[in-house]
Parts: C-alpha cells; structure tokens; sequence
C-alpha cells in the first residue's frame, strides 16, 4: 500500500492517506476499517446487555400479538370440514336451497370426517364456526353428523329432515361465503355490520348493535378519566414542585402508596365506600343532605368506572406532571410578575406552557392505559360502565369467539396506535417526558 | 414619618428601618435605612448570607418587610404586588422564557401592559438594537449563549421603560472577559437612559468599577455606604477594609490618641502612628489596616513623616505589572507589599532583612473584631 504522509509544511501533521485517498491510521489501516474495529466491542457488549429482554419482548409480546392479530382473519374449518361440498357449491347461484349434488358433497364429507381419528374430527370446529354466524347452526351440524352414516340418497331430503337449517338458503350462503382460508367476517362483526342476502356488507338491526357504541364509549371514559386525573394531579403536582425535597417525598410516597396497594383491594374498597348501602351515602342520609329513596348510584355504572379508575391511574399523570414542574425554577413566575403580568397570566402564560410535556406525557399514559382498562370496569362497571376490554373478556372466557375478541382487540391496538400517531403529528412525542 | 424617613424624603428608593425575619427568631435584615436617589446606580455588595439580596427581593416585591416601610417615589410599596411596581428585574440566570422566542420574551411585558401589535415590535426592535442583538428576534433562549442571554434578559428589563432597574448578580455565570464587557455595557446604558439602578452582587471589583455608591452589607446592617474610592480608601471599619480589596491588618492597642493621629501599640511591642477611625479611648484593642499598595520599602519615594518598621521577606511573586513581597512585620507573616514593576524597583530576597513604611494617614486603626 503506497502510504503518503502528509508534511508538516501542508499544515496537516499526522494525517496519512492510502492511495485511494482514503485516511489511514500510523500503521497503515485504513481509518475507517480502524475504527469499526475499535467500536465492535462495545456494540456487542451493548447487544448483549439488551438480548435477553429484546428475546423476552420477541417471545412474550410481539409474537403474541402477531398471532392475535392473525386470528382475526384466520378462518379454516370449513375450508377443511367440507373440500368437496366447496367445490360442489361453485356451480351454485346463491339462490334457494342447492341442488342434490352439493348435499351428496357434504354427505362424503361428513362421512369422510367420520373415519378420521376424534382428535382430527373437523365437524366440530365447523359447528362452533357457522355458529358465530348462524344461532342454531352448532346443533343442526352435530345432530346431522351423529345420523349421518344411516342417510341414503336422495341425500338433500335426508339433510333436510335431520335439521330444518339445512333446508334454508341462508346456511348455504354462509357456507360459501365463509368457505375461504381468510375471512374479513369478524371484523365486519366488529363493527356492527352482518352480510344481507346478496352478500353486501349493511348494518346491523339496531337492537344488536353493540361493538361501536362501545368503542364510543371507552373512548369518553378514557378522556373523561384522563381529564379527571388531569384535574386533580395537576394541583397536587404543583404543590409537591414548590415543597422541600424532603417534604416532597414523603408526600410523593402518599401519592405512589396507591401502587403499592393490591388492585383488587383498591377497586374493592371503592365498593365499599360508594355502593347503595355504603359510606358515602350513609353519611349523606345521615347528615341529612338526602332522604333514604335518594340513594346516588355511584357504583356499577359510569360513574364508578370513573372514580376507581381515576384514583387508580392518578400515579400516571402525577409523576411526569411532577418531573416535568420540578425542573421549572420559581424565577420563571417571579420574572413574569415582574415584567407586570398578574399572577394568572403569569401562571397562564409563562408557568402553564412549560409543564405541556408533563401534561402530554401523563395524558398519554393515562389515557393508553385506561382505554384497555379491564379489572377495575368488570369489577365496578355494571352494564353502563363496561369498556370494550370487558366485551374481549367475554368473547374469550365465554362465547369463545376467539375470532372476533381478535379483530377487536386489533382494532384497540390500531386505534391506539392512531391516536399516538395523531399525537405525534400535532404535539411531537419527542417533547414527551415521562420521567 | 420619623426622622430617618425625612432625612432621606429626597430619595427615589427609600427603605425607612426596614426589617426582615423568615422565621421570626433571627433576623436576617436589620434596621436597614437606605436612600437611592433619581439615576443613581447602587450596589448592594456583600457576602452570601449577608442579607443583599432580600433587600433587592423587598424591593422587587417578591418578600414582604416584616417591619419598616419601602417607599418608592414617595409612595409607600409593602401593600403593592410585584407585577404593579414597574420595577424592570434582571435574574441571576436570566428567567428567559424557554418556551418564547426572544422577540416573544421582549414582547411580554408590553403585550401585558395592553400596548398595540406596532408599537410592541418598535419597541422590542429599538430595545434589541440597544443590547446589539437586533438580529435574534427569532431565536429561541436555549440557541443563545451565556452573554447573549445576558443581554436579552437586560433589553427585557428595560422594554416597558421602567424608572427603576433591579439586578440580582446578573453576571454572575459569565466568564471574566465577558464579565468585564458586560460591566461596562449596563452602566452605559444605565447612564445614558438615566433610569436608577439596584444591583446586587457579591463581587467587590464588580460593585467598584460600576456604581455611583455602593452598600457593603454584612450580618443584616449595611456596614458602610459611600462612593467606590471613599469605600476603597477610606473603610469605615474592619470588615469593610478586609472585604474591599487587599489589606493588612495587625492587632493592637491603643495608646494615645491626639486629633486626628492615635499611636497603637502593636501586639509584638511595636509602637506606630495610626489614624484612628473606629477607636475611641485610650487602652482599646484596635486592628490597624494598611492597603499593601501603600506600603513601600524605598525611602525616598516616603515623605519625612513616614513610618518605618523593621520586616523580613518570606517570599517573593512575580506578577508582571507588580510585584508582590510577603513579609513579617511584628509578628505578622501575612503582611503584603505590592510594588510596582518599575526599572528600579528592588526585588527583595527571601530571608533578607528590609525596612519598610507607610504615611500615617494609610494606616486606620478600626475596630478589632473578637
């Protein structure tokens, strides 16, 4: 390598370039290779020191989320209970009841299924899909497949006499339609619309309409909840910024004491204090401010959820407030009045405007989190109450319509996701402090 | 109005006996009586803890006297809130708004006092022009330096045209070449708008070169008020001479006191001339000051009734434009001379024995401090 080294005439001690032009260490390394070299310990030492949590994340929650997120489209029983009557089906108009050709499909295949082993048996999964779309169709499907092996042909009047569903277009249309590996059913489920007779997506009868009016509502809760802690932490964050460190602290660990409590006692405890027969309204008919048959209902409805879940998340919008104001100094105000502004317009226009990270930062936590929100809504939210955590709850524990908690617990997370994005694009999430 | 409230009626910033406790067991200012007059620049000077900056804060409004009265142009201020004084504040760490640009920062004393979208740029403009930094209107605080801050927080100050200007060690987080520039640019401008100055400051070159008079506070009381070259030469008292500049001092006691001259017996037997300032009797311990710019070791430079007194040199510095020779002189290892670096001027040995002195009137005998 023909190394040039600068002279000390040129201005330039101790720089050398190859013949490249490239700069080159006193050695003859290439400057950039050289310095690859001395930084690669401390980017592994760094990966190292992330890979077990970064595994952790990978595994426990992006891998998670993506199969959630997979479920809400994934849609194989009937594509793997019934190959054949799918196929026979493609000749049909979508019109009436179809031919017999399509019943002696299904009746291959149900017979089919009958020899695999119980554990591969596809009926069964089958029955609880149609059954998302169709109320009867779980039991029209097991009770066939139990007499299947006796039926004979002409195999359409042996369907239809085992179950009335099998006689009906609808069953059929909903066997073609959802007869695909992907299904967009539980979303459109998800928003309250169903699939009319021609294979339009329109809204549902208002009377089952349940999911958008929930989201709505989880989404004014979590605001109203965020404005509620927003209005109490505030005062309290401000007042802790102004004590000594030490008083501040004793008095932050009043505030963080509600952390440290189980959640289950806290949400427990607001029942006590807040139900018909409890505290507050025994106090009030006590004291007199209300008669007996003016009970408040302040629990198992909006207002409950409000209240335990505002003193619940209080801790997310006090901290950052707090962090943010402690590192205002006094002078700012001091500096305000003293340029002629009065105290509030000081506070308004000088104070005010330098807590907004703290302010973005707490709302964002607190309004993230209490939009999944579950235990508290479902222990003190009755029907008014309930978020749309609770519906997903449900749909797992006891519809077991896996699907459908899926889409919307995808819609959740995108809706999440959009809003962070919309904050972003008009605040900036850079100015976000959480700490 | 009592007596001390008439004497200094005349004043454009008065504190009248003026008192200040934050816990009501020990008071940090006590009985302080104070005349600013119109265009003065004043400096309260002292040491941490010394109560100049309450004093500046009862003024501005942002403590309340528990005793005593602040009047301000005749009209008594303890009930009126800061924001109503029109006192024009610059900070210790300037308190420019973060979240405003400079033009914003300038802007907000005027918006609050209702003036017109015009008149406010004319006269955030005119006041940018005045500091030099016409063209950072639209900087943010943080992209600013140290001393660009500094100017921006004075124009700040000086925007809404206040008659009376507070600063709180405004120079303080500057390094000493700015310092020095900026030193000179708030008493030009102080002077050349005629507007009155407090400024506070623990930094006795400071307080020297820029005031009209300055106020050596110590222990709540203002221990001396006078113009820098009295207060330099003519200290009032022990505090004042150790605090202002360089001094010697030696301890002593009086043995005579005649008009205007007083001979001190110094603690190692030496008997000198002295001019007696804080002492009043004979038999009372004294501490005598001498600067060490007066004290000399060539004779002929020294009139006739110049003292001379025996010392050795214990060391010797070489400054540049002076020379500093350490001596011992009657016991005292910590005695100072400072030479000027002449052709002829002698650069002592050390171990060497030389006579020095001083004129009698340089030496103050002041009060000895337990």
């Amino acid at each position: 390598m023909a190394i040039q080294s600068a002279t000390s005439e040129e201005g330039a001690v101790g720089t050398a370039t190859d013949s490249r032009g490239r700069l080159v260490t006193s050695d003859g390394t290439p400057l950039r290779r050289a310095l690859e070299r001395a930084n690669r310990r401390r980017k592994l030492t760094a990966l190292a020191l992330v890979a077990p949590l970064l595994a952790f994340i990978l595994i426990f929650f992006a891998f998670p989320i993506a199969q959630m997120m997979w479920r809400s489209v994934d849609n194989p029983q009937i594509v793997n209970a019934l190959p054949r009557t799918l196929v026979a089906l493609e000749d049909w108009n979508g019109q009436g009841v179809p031919d017999e050709p399509v019943f002696a499909a299904l009746h291959a295949d149900m017979m089919e299924d009958l020899d695999r082993p119980r554990r591969e048996q596809a009926i069964g999964p089958l029955g609880i899909r149609l059954n998302y779309e169709l109320s009867a169709a779980r039991s029209a499907i097991s009770r066939t497949a139990r007499n299947v092996p006796d039926f004979d042909a002409p195999y359409r009047d042996a369907f239809t006499d085992a179950h009335r569903l099998w006689g009906q277009p609808e069953l059929w249309q909903i066997i073609k339609r959802e007869g695909r590996p992907l299904t967009l059913s539980y979303y459109v489920a998800a928003l309250d619309r169903e699939y009319d007779a021609e294979g339009n997506i329109v809204k549902r009868p208002e009377n089952r309409q349940i999911y958008v009016s929930l989201f709505g509502r989880t989404l004014a809760l979590s605001l109203a909840i965020t404005a509620m802690t927003f209005l109490l932490g505030f005062p309290i964050a401000y007042y802790l910024s102004t004590l000594p460190m030490r008083y501040a602290n004793l008095l932050m660990i009043a505030v963080l004491l509600p952390f440290w409590t189980s959640l289950l006692v806290r949400t427990s405890a607001w029942i006590v204090l807040l139900q018909q027969q409890g505290v507050i309204n025994n106090a009030l008919v006590g004291m007199g401010f209300i008669n007996d048959d003016g009970r408040f209902s302040l629990i198992y409805n909006q207002t409950g959820t409000i209240i335990a879940m505002t003193h619940i998340l209080l801790p997310f919008m006090v901290l950052p407030l707090y962090s943010v104001m402690r590192t205002i100094p006094p002078t700012y105000l001091r500096a305000a009045k003293s340029l002629g502004a009065t105290p509030w317009t000081a506070f308004r226009r000088v104070y005010f405007p330098q807590t907004l990270p703290g302010i973005g930062a707490g709302g964002v936590l607190v309004f993230i989190i209490s939009i999944g929100y579950y235990i508290t809504p479902a222990l003190v939210s009755g029907q008014s109450g309930r978020m749309i955590s609770n519906e997903i709850a449900r749909h797992i524990q006891q519809s077991l319509n896996w699907g459908l908690a899926a889409a919307l617990g995808t819609m959740l997370l995108v809706g999440v996701l959009v809003l962070y994005w919309l904050y972003n694009r008009l605040v900036g999430t850079d100015s976000l402090k959480f700490g | 109005m009592n007596v001390v409230a008439a004497q200094h009626s005349d004043g454009f910033v008065v504190y009248d006996g003026v008192q200040k406790s934050y816990d009501g067991e020990t008071l940090v200012v006590k009985d302080l009586n104070l005349s600013v007059a119109r265009g003065e620049f004043l400096t309260m000077l002292g040491p941490s803890g010394s109560g100049k900056t309450t004093c500046l804060m009862m003024l501005a409004g942002f403590e309340t006297a528990t005793s005593g009265e602040i009047l301000l142009d005749g009209k008594p201020i303890n009930s009126v809130p800061p924001h109503k004084r029109g006192i024009g504040m610059v900070f210790q760490n300037y308190a420019l708004f973060p979240h405003m640009t400079v033009g914003e920062n300038l802007s907000f004393p005027l918006e609050v006092r209702g003036m017109g979208k015009s008149d406010r740029e004319k006269n955030v403009m005119r006041a940018l022009d005045m500091v030099q930094m016409g063209a950072f209107a639209n900087r943010r605080p943080a992209q600013l330096s140290g001393g660009q801050q500094q100017r921006i927080a004075l124009a700040r100050a000086l925007v809404f045209e206040p008659e009376l200007v507070l600063m709180d060690e405004p120079l303080g987080a500057l390094d000493k070449q700015l310092r020095e520039h900026m030193q000179f640019e708030i008493t030009r401008l102080a002077h050349d708008l005629g507007i009155t100055t407090v400024y506070v400051t623990h930094d006795q070159t400071e307080a020297l070169t820029m005031s009209d008079n300055v106020a050596v506070f110590e222990d709540g009381r203002i221990q001396q008020l006078a113009p820098p070259d009295v207060l330099y030469e003519e200290p009032r008292n022990s505090f004042v001479a150790q605090f202002i500049g360089e001094n010697n001092t030696i301890d002593g006691v009086v043995k005579e006191i005649r008009g205007d001259t007083c001979v001190v017996q110094l603690d190692g037997g030496v008997l000198i001339d002295a001019k007696p300032v804080n002492v009043s009797k004979v038999g009372e311990r004294t501490r005598v000051s001498i600067r060490p710019e007066r004290v000399e070791a060539n004779k002929e430079r020294l009139a006739d009734d110049a003292h001379m007194i025996k010392a050795e040199v214990l060391e010797f510095i070489y400054m540049g434009d002076v020379f500093r020779t350490r001596l011992k002189v009657a016991g005292n290892e910590n005695f100072v001379m400072k030479t000027r670096n002449a052709p002829d001027q002698v650069r002592h040995k050390p171990g060497s024995m030389i006579e020095i002195g001083w004129m009698p009137q340089d030496c103050r005998a002041l009060d000895c401090p337990q």
